[in-house]
């Protein structure tokens, strides 16, 4: 009884508090400073037409680094974890249901489609909305397809980590280059920045980004295959 | 405007009724995962409205897609195990 007043009287003040919130909320006429700036400092400084990326990967690129780090950790931690009850041979012997045909031509039809559209998303991180994130997540989500309709099918755990290992070592390797060669860590200005709106445009930004992809999509992938892998734990 | 409003409004209470269906919801697990996978396509749907195509993008991909069949595989993994 005690317990259900408590959670009661927990879900009032939140809703007093974001009531509040809500009440005195005035939209602001004009941009902020900080926003101000960027909104119109990306476009001559960097060459990105999405805002969005130019501050993830340039303006706050060491965040991002440490986004992909923590990402890096999990993937390991999954592996570390599930690792000991992963059985490299006689997979054989689950008895699944066999996938259906919708899944299998579904798969066939659509796998293509979906590792293009990750790598579009992802090359085309500084002109429309998405980026490395995204593409990753989108790739990832082509292997999950994959894993389901082939689910005894053995994955390259070697290719994964290689297509990691690389795509984190250039990222950091860019970041590095940028302090030699431009402003600072993560500069995306040691190329030509190009012009405006194209596809090789604001310098190193696509690069960085299709590497930032590389490893969210191998990370990602690495976990759902560990996880589909593991028996007997 | 007004469509803007009313439409974040339906999502709004469309995300209240999938949480709740995600979190109360007796039925089963899977369809509570279901709703929770909703849950966040709606959102998604939000953030779109709310001129965040980014965050909606990983919202989508990440909240609907990818967690929701992770939530099935461990499910999976679970039940085959109690069967043991």
């Amino acid at each position: 009884m005690i317990k259900r007043f408590a959670v009661i009287l927990l879900l009032l003040g939140i809703g007093a508090i974001f009531t509040g919130l809500m009440v005195n909320y005035v939209p602001d006429k004009a941009l902020n400073v900080t926003a101000r700036y960027y909104a119109e400092q990306t476009a001559p400084d960097l060459g990105a037409a999405n805002i969005v990326t130019a501050i993830i990967v340039t303006y706050r690129g060491l965040d991002t680094l440490g986004e992909v780090t923590v990402l890096f950790l999990t993937a390991a931690i999954v592996g570390l974890v599930l690792a000991r009850g992963s059985s490299d041979e006689a997979p054989a012997r689950r008895d699944l249901p066999p996938p259906g045909e919708l899944l299998l031509t579904g798969t066939r039809l659509l796998l293509p489609l979906i590792l293009l559209f990750g790598a579009y998303v992802f090359t085309h991180g500084h002109l429309t909305p998405g980026g490395g994130f995204q593409g990753g997540a989108i790739i990832a989500s082509g292997m999950l397809l994959m894993l389901l309709s082939h689910p005894l099918r053995r994955f390259g755990h070697r290719l994964i980590a290689i297509v990691e290992s690389i795509a984190g070592l250039a990222f950091v390797g860019i970041g590095v280059l940028g302090i030699a060669l431009a402003g600072g860590f993560l500069d995306n200005r040691i190329l030509p920045l190009g012009t405006f709106g194209e596809l090789f445009s604001a310098g190193a930004i696509p690069i960085i980004y299709t590497f930032v992809g590389l490893k969210v999509g191998a990370e990602f992938s690495s976990m759902l295959v560990n996880l589909s892998e593991t028996e007997d734990l | 405007m007004n469509l803007n409003i009313g439409m974040a409004l339906l999502l709004a209470i469309g995300m209240i009724g999938t949480a709740i269906m995600a979190t109360r919801g007796k039925r089963s697990l899977g369809i509570s995962i279901l709703a929770a996978g909703l849950a966040s396509l709606l959102a998604s749907v939000m953030f779109l409205l709310l001129g965040a195509p980014d965050v909606a993008m990983t919202e989508a991909a990440i909240g609907s897609g990818l967690t929701t069949f992770l939530f099935f595989f461990v499910l999976g993994r679970v039940r085959r195990g109690e069967n043991d």
